[in-house]
């Protein structure tokens, strides 16, 4: 199926989609619903729920995989957050960790603060990322060609960024329940 | 002046094994005795290596973060939103730009009130000299292993060789 084509799912839905092929990978999820819908779907102690400093998921993500090569480590991120954090892609380019797995789910708006338009509608962050070095991008809409790429880019050397196109909707989530410093300890042991 | 081979070994003898930032003229010759032995990892911004220490501090390294005073304001929202909340602590390395006024216009008002901004966010802070060189690394890994936050040392000009003598 060609990437404009197809049916386009919830964040939700690709959410729950991401996590069922994980395991016991480090999961870095930026802040604002990519959070509370990971951590309302499929809690792990593998999980990092960030809650603030919008723009940074992938740099922790970094700091992870540069830390612990044995490990793919994947990011869950948003469009309004690459874009706020875009000098990071080049830093992922130009280091080329092969365990960095970019999983963007762009839904076109900042949907935390009341759907106001990103520029990711007229940007191609994949190809952003492809231009900064990234190894593998990949851009889907449906939910079996979100599954076949992030299986192929599970088992293949980064860094790697798949751009899940997703809809507006939100779910009915809370914040996420933990204590920031029960997610740093509990995270750190988890990955040990 | 302290040399920046010795200056980097000392952190090395206190545990630190993690080094990123972004580069200032005062810092030159520790950031090319780090990438000399390829201890550094460069970053973009200011706040990207705040949060690329915070993932290595969870993946069990002792991260240093070395800057110029200006990104501490570029950095300074994911310092309270991420490293201080998350208690994921790191060793800034801030290089004192516009001490005592004497600098290009942009570092002034940094360099008059840094140490009043660090104050105001609770990040514990400490100035660099030849004579308490000692002292003060002491006093950086027992608040880094104590406090388990994001805490400051500061770097006046000529405190540690730069890349030019």
């Amino acid at each position: 199926m060609r990437p404009e084509e197809g049916t386009i799912q919830s964040r939700a839905r690709a959410i729950g989609a991401v996590l069922e092929l994980l395991t016991d990978q480090p999961v870095i999820i930026c802040n604002g619903f990519p959070s509370r819908e990971a951590c309302k779907q499929a809690d792990r102690p593998t999980h990092f729920y960030m809650i603030g400093s919008m723009g940074v998921a992938p740099a922790i993500g970094l700091g992870v995989a540069l830390s612990k090569p044995a490990k793919k480590v994947v990011v869950l991120d948003g469009d309004g957050n690459v874009l706020m954090g875009m000098g990071t892609l080049a830093t992922v380019g130009a280091l080329k960790p092969k365990n960095f797995l970019h999983v963007v789910l762009d839904n076109e708006v900042y949907g935390s603060t009341g759907n106001q338009p990103t520029f990711s509608r007229v940007v191609r962050l994949e190809q952003v990322a492809k231009a900064a070095g990234y190894v593998h991008v990949e851009r889907v809409r449906e939910r079996e060609d979100l599954v076949y790429e992030l299986k192929q880019m599970l088992a293949k050397d980064g860094p790697s960024m798949l751009l899940v196109k997703v809809t507006e909707q939100a779910e009915d989530v809370d914040r996420v329940p933990l204590d920031p410093r029960e997610i740093t300890r509990r995270f750190m042991k988890a990955i040990e | 002046m302290i040399e920046s081979d010795d200056f980097v070994k000392s952190l090395e003898d206190i545990g630190f094994d993690f080094f990123t930032g972004v580069p200032d003229s005062n810092l030159g010759g520790i950031i090319a005795t780090l990438m000399e032995r390829r201890l550094y990892t460069p970053a973009v911004r200011e706040d990207e290596a705040v949060a690329m220490a915070a993932g290595a501090y969870m993946a069990g390294k002792t991260p240093v973060v070395l800057m110029q005073n200006s990104g501490l304001g570029t950095c300074l929202n994911t310092l309270l939103s991420l490293n201080l909340i998350y208690q994921q602590p790191c060793l800034l390395i801030v290089s004192w730009r516009g001490f005592q006024g004497k600098d290009a216009p942009e570092h002034l008002i940094m360099g008059q009130t840094m140490t009043q901004l660090l104050d105001a966010v609770r990040i514990p802070h400490r100035t660099l000299s030849e004579q308490t060189a000692g002292d003060d690394l002491k006093w950086t890994a027992e608040t880094f292993m104590k406090q388990r936050i994001p805490l400051a040392l500061l770097l006046k000009k000529g405190v540690v060789r730069g890349i030019q003598p």
